[in-house]
């Protein structure tokens, strides 16, 4: 690396889109993202997530959103819909099934809206094929993932393992702690995924029912000021039209021959993907100061984690420190890209590394462990699954216990 | 991670995107040589030399310049036409994106999908790319880099490319007229063109009005 990004003074991507200063057809003023979160005064809001998500839309100048019902998101999009009706939001409708959600998304990025939709679990994964073709085709479409449980038995509840299927799809993907962070990364996703260097689809996940439905103190700020819109013109890529010039891809090569030129061609074009995904660090430093937060990372007993799994660890660092046993914390924000240098230094002192989660598979120790010296240390677990809660007693006996301290005794059901 | 230093090739069977070893895009001011950011009147230097030292320097303006979208677009492929005359410079253009099939003529065209080609067939070793959309200038600058020993120059309207071995960003129509500018400069200064003598070719609306020579 030549050039370490760093945090700098000027903490935004300034925007110099011409509409700077106009009025929107509800009165907002088109306002620069700099002055929205650092000029503007902050006022504290108790809202649930799904509130959250309507107050950030309200101010984003989103052109599109398709919605289409699923718990834990379903709140979301019809509060959305409320949006339309109020005139903040151009078109709204709802589509056939995700699958058709995600398509139609597509269709209204391609004509130049800023599109935003909402998803959760199952619905996640009925969508998919659509987001490698959201970012193969450099859609910058924002969907908040409000993830669930996606296997069966059928489960409504909280659950991140869908997180780890988007993980290879081209797609930024970003994990809120808590509803501030949603409003945040939401609003602040919107400019990364649209700067003409990244300009791929961005999945701003949160955990279900814990953020989604919860209530929480969010600063926000006032909504008579919103985003400028998104400028098609910094388009890194023209339309494309399958059939009319100057992409047409699908009615040529690429899918209708197979020789050396396209495969290298198709194999270019996921590289540059990717590489569009790594560029958007450079924007996302300034912009969430930093891809981690740490606490405490001198310390020889660390825990990692995303999303409510941190808010969970702060609790059990507080008991621990009761107890006599300093914890360090490293908070990861987003999971694409991956932060992992960041991650490499932070934890470069620990002895111990744990990395609680909320799914089965333990898809972040493994990314953790993939990216580590010694990756021995990393212990992957506390695990919880299909809408457990995970108690930070919990956390705290698994460390002690591998720790090899004592715990207290278990009571029983017999 | 240590630096990526990205040059002429042939480099691989599939170089990497130079942005997924680490390699950064410039701020506004700057630019980058093999991966390395500098200031951007560095580069202007360093492009005008290896454009001068080069015998078949060649532009690749792509469909922002060719087509007429706003008056901005007309002037500045007027300033690119002025540079290729001043280096001197071929131009060849790459009009749109499709693969071309059966086959591309290599004289007349270049393609993204198949850039390779176009440089094999016409010996190019120094090439600009111009009113290219950053996501077809980047699939192409990879497979040049991989196949062939051209060293790529991106004038880039928005952020720049990383896989281009020098590249500059936010270049307008002052811009593309400050290169000029720093070849004439350094011509004065007995600097020589040592591209191969060539006849620009023309098409018409029906065809070649002037063959490439």
């Amino acid at each position: 690396m030549n050039k370490q990004v760093e945090l700098k003074n000027k903490r935004v991507i300034a925007s110099d889109h011409v509409k700077l200063g106009q009025k929107n057809q509800k009165g907002q003023t088109y306002t620069d993202v700099n002055d929205i979160f650092y000029k503007a005064k902050q006022t504290p809001n108790f809202l649930t997530g799904s509130e959250v998500i309507r107050a950030a839309i309200k101010i984003a100048s989103v052109g599109t959103s398709v919605a289409y019902p699923i718990t834990p998101q379903s709140e979301a999009a019809a509060l959305i819909g409320e949006l339309y009706a109020e005139g903040y939001v151009d078109e709204y409708f709802r589509g056939e099934s995700e699958f058709a959600v995600m398509g139609q998304c597509a269709g209204s990025a391609f004509g130049g809206h800023r599109v935003f939709t909402t998803t959760a679990g199952p619905g996640t994964l009925r969508a998919m094929e659509n987001f490698p073709m959201w970012a193969g085709s450099r859609l910058p479409i924002q969907v908040c993932v409000t993830c669930r449980g996606i296997n069966s038995p059928l489960s409504i509840q909280p659950d991140t393992l869908e997180m780890h299927y988007l993980l290879e799809t081209g797609m930024l993907v970003w994990h809120a702690e808590t509803a501030q962070d949603l409003f945040d990364f939401i609003l602040k996703g919107f400019i990364v995924a649209e700067q003409p260097d990244v300009h791929v689809p961005i999945a701003v996940c949160c955990d279900g029912f814990f953020v989604t439905h919860t209530k929480d103190t969010v600063e926000l700020p006032p909504d008579d000021i919103c985003l400028t819109p998104y400028d098609p013109y910094r388009n890194p890529q023209p339309v494309m039209d399958m059939e009319t010039a100057p992409i047409r891809m699908m009615r040529d090569p690429f899918v209708m021959k197979s020789n050396y030129i396209s495969y290298a061609t198709h194999a270019s074009w996921q590289q540059e993907i990717k590489a569009a995904v790594e560029r958007s660090r450079k924007h996302t430093i300034p912009l969430l100061n930093g891809l981690i937060d740490e606490e405490n990372t001198d310390r020889e007993i660390l825990i990692v984690g995303s999303g409510t799994a941190v808010s969970q660890s702060r609790e059990a660092i507080r008991l621990l420190e009761a107890e006599g046993i300093k914890v360090g914390l490293v908070k990861i924000k987003t999971i694409r890209p991956f932060p992992f240098e960041e991650i490499r230094q932070a934890t470069k002192n620990a002895k111990h590394i744990f990395v609680p989660e909320f799914n089965v598979a333990g898809w972040l120790a493994r990314e953790i462990k993939a990216n580590i010296p010694d990756n021995e240390r990393v212990y992957v677990g506390p695990h919880v699954a299909g809408g457990m809660t995970m108690p930070s007693e919990v956390i705290v006996e698994e460390i002690k216990k591998h720790l090899g301290m004592e715990v207290a005794a278990r009571g029983t059901l017999g | 991670m240590s630096h990526y230093e990205v040059k002429a090739g042939p480099e691989a069977f599939l170089p990497p995107a130079a942005a997924t070893m680490g390699n950064e895009l410039p701020d506004p001011g700057e630019a980058h040589i093999g991966g390395k950011i500098v200031p951007e009147d560095e580069a202007y230097e360093k492009a005008a030399r290896m454009i001068l030292g080069a015998k078949v320097p060649t532009i690749f303006p792509g469909p922002l310049v060719l087509w007429k979208w706003n008056d901005h677009a007309a002037e500045k492929a007027k300033a690119i036409r002025e540079l290729a005359l001043e280096a001197p410079m071929r131009i060849i253009p790459m009009a749109d994106y499709r693969p071309k099939y059966p086959k591309i003529q290599q004289e007349v065209e270049i393609n993204p999908n198949h850039p390779n080609l176009t440089i094999w067939h016409n010996k190019i070793d120094v090439c600009i790319f111009i009113g290219v959309h950053c996501h077809m200038a980047n699939l192409s600058l990879k497979i040049i880099r991989g196949g062939t020993d051209c060293y790529t120059i991106a004038m880039c309207a928005m952020a720049g490319h990383e896989d281009a071995c020098l590249s500059f960003r936010d270049a307008d129509l002052k811009m593309v007229n400050k290169l000029k500018a720093t070849i004439k400069k350094l011509k004065s200064e007995g600097v020589e063109s040592q591209a191969v003598p060539f006849t620009q070719f023309v098409m018409g609306r029906s065809g070649t009005i002037v063959a490439p020579a």
